[in-house]
């Protein structure tokens, strides 16, 4: 197990630097920094400035390297727009995004997996068409589409839930939807082929032939093994999630780390827009590592791959 | 009275169906996959024939005519599906906008699928260090969250039709990789390869007449798959502001601009929504469907 982890670790950190190093190099994207940051009634000795200012007069791989131990400290430098060091701002929104990414996740959990277990139990059912329709349409769906569709319904013309804003719970419960459908089809899919396969053999049969109680052989016996693969797969997900959360959170106005990133984007503050992109990374990298380090310990044949 | 068959069974008694035959019945018989393939042939026909088929100019603004509403809700036919806040034509805008998403899904498609699929082939054929560098390759792209990254470098470069489609192209692999080395590696091991690098063809050969052809089946349903990706990509970038630039006609951004009028128009927005997530939905029938008529064994 623990060859395991440390091969695992090596290649997260190793996956983590290289992330690090594309967001950085978006710096240089645009060809002189320097000029983009002194705008464009600059002269060139204001130019020149800001170059030594910011230190872009020197080698990118010392600017990297520096970039790199700050940002390991926590220290992400300071925000060209909101003129705040970067870490804070960040700090102070992540707690949205995190509720929001944890509350899209167990959305689609809780709605995913008892379809794919039912859809699996009774194939072809109404139950299995239905989740079927659902996984096709729900694939289909701009998500920032289907949050103005229910913005407009329950927000506005019906009136039940608050159309944008952060302040009460009632406020997370559209975003949440908006987010976690989109995570529900791969994870119901998943669910409902596990079901399938593992009903369908050896040991499930011994269970019933030994007299176990349907729902002893569901629970139990089938769905504990069906889970595994799911675990990995809803790392994965919330991973995406919090890259998703952008488009959410800016169709309801929600103030998190998603929204910051767009309103850094559209103002060309990339000190955030790194750091928020390295973070993002951060949190799917740490997510896929714990969700194979869980997949290692649960079943012990996915340790040699 | 009824005549007694006397003559020889026929060949096809004997031999079953063709594999033509069955895949024409397999076809035939997938609901899914005929409605997807109708639904992307007449959008994609409406957006090669736009200028014949658009009723007005897409750009042509009118302030005297504005949020002229839809036929349905008490509008005229002279705007079938009304106009937008600058008069534009509503229809004619979702006719054009039929090209801009097309363009970009199979441009941006064409570009992830060669990237993809060279590295997901040389993976699983060479196996070793270039399946190491690939895997981690894979890895790295998959840690980054797409939407970020394709936002802030159409910010840096600006927005355009050209940019949108290369960052979409450069970031949408990953998928095309993962399953292109998964098929490689099983048809890397049958004996037809073997038998062709016995008799000494070169590897580029082996790669471009002994694998490419058996897993071209799996690269025809990631197309589809990535194709529907970058539409709703695109769409989602352009409704952020931050994609295709007004006054192009593209779906997202039409939404985005019908958006501060949802209260009062909800048309604005359901329409050209409702016409994106039709196309996307036919083009993963379609991919779907496709995969169920070549390679049923693969379906989930």
């Amino acid at each position: 197990m623990l060859p395991f982890i440390l091969k695992r670790l090596g290649l997260a950190i190793l996956v983590a630097l290289t992330v690090s190093f594309i967001s950085f190099s978006l710096l240089f994207l645009s060809g002189d920094p320097a000029a983009a940051l002194a705008g464009e009634t600059a002269s060139g000795e204001d130019i020149e400035a800001v170059r030594v200012l910011y230190g872009f007069d020197r080698p990118m791989l010392v600017q990297y390297s520096e970039w790199l131990m700050r940002a390991v400290r926590g220290d992400f430098g300071e925000s060209y727009y909101f003129k705040l060091p970067v870490a804070s701002l960040i700090a102070e929104r992540l707690s949205v995004t995190m509720i929001l990414g944890a509350c899209g996740i167990s959305f689609a959990l809780l709605t995913a997996v008892p379809l794919g277990v039912v859809a699996a139990i009774r194939p072809n059912s109404i139950v299995d068409r239905f989740a079927l329709f659902l996984s096709v349409a729900g694939q289909a769906m701009p998500s920032f589409w289907f949050g103005l569709i229910l913005i407009v319904v329950f927000g506005i013309k019906l009136g039940w839930l608050p159309p944008s804003g952060a302040s009460s719970w009632r406020h997370f419960i559209m975003p949440t939807v908006v987010l976690g459908y989109y995570a529900m089809p791969a994870i119901m899919r998943l669910t409902r082929a596990g079901m399938l396969e593992v009903l369908n053999s050896d040991y499930i049969r011994t269970a019933r032939a030994k007299g176990a109680g349907e729902g002893r052989v569901l629970f139990k016996h089938a769905l504990r093994n069906a889970i595994i693969p799911v675990v990995s797969l809803a790392a994965v997900q919330m991973g995406f999630m919090l890259g998703g959360s952008i488009v959410v959170e800016s169709v309801f106005a929600l103030h998190g780390a998603g929204y910051l990133a767009w309103e850094s984007i559209a103002r060309n503050d990339l000190p955030t827009v790194q750091a928020l992109i390295l973070i993002f990374s951060m949190f799917y990298i740490v997510f896929t590592f714990l969700a194979d380090v869980l997949n290692a310990w649960l079943d012990p044949r996915m340790r040699s791959s | 009275m009824s005549v007694k068959k006397t003559t020889a069974p026929l060949m096809e008694e004997i031999t079953g169906p063709t594999p033509r035959q069955i895949l024409r019945k397999r076809v035939t018989g997938h609901t899914g996959l005929l409605f997807g393939l109708a639904v992307v042939l007449i959008l994609l026909f409406v957006a090669i024939f736009a200028p014949l088929l658009a009723p007005h100019d897409p750009y042509a603004q009118s302030l005297s005519s504005r949020m002229v509403s839809p036929v349905f809700l008490g509008g005229t036919w002279e705007h079938p599906l009304g106009t937008d806040h600058l008069g534009r034509d509503y229809l004619s805008r979702l006719i054009y906008g039929a090209r801009v998403s097309l363009l970009i899904g199979a441009v941006a498609a064409a570009i992830s699928g060669v990237i993809g699929t060279a590295m997901g082939v040389a993976a699983g054929y060479f196996g070793g260090k270039v399946d190491a560098v690939v895997t981690f390759l894979i890895n790295v792209r998959l840690a980054m969250p797409v939407v970020l990254v394709a936002l802030a470098v159409v910010a840096i470069l600006g927005g355009s039709l050209q940019v949108v489609i290369g960052v979409l192209g450069l970031l949408l692999w990953d998928r095309f990789a993962v399953v292109m080395r998964a098929s490689t590696l099983q048809v890397r091991r049958r004996e037809y390869v073997a038998a062709a690098q016995a008799i000494g063809a070169s590897t580029s050969r082996v790669i471009l007449s002994e694998i490419m052809p058996n897993i071209v089946n799996n690269l025809i349903v990631i197309v589809t798959l990535e194709m529907a990706h970058a539409i709703l990509l695109e769409a989602a970038l352009s409704f952020l502001g931050l994609g295709v630039q007004p006054p192009t006609p593209s779906w997202g951004l039409m939404i985005s601009e019908g958006k501060n009028m949802m209260l009062f128009e909800p048309w604005l927005v359901l329409i050209p929504g409702v016409v994106l997530f039709m196309l996307v939905l036919a083009i993963n029938l379609m991919g779907d469907g496709l995969r169920d008529v070549t390679a049923p064994e693969n379906r989930s």
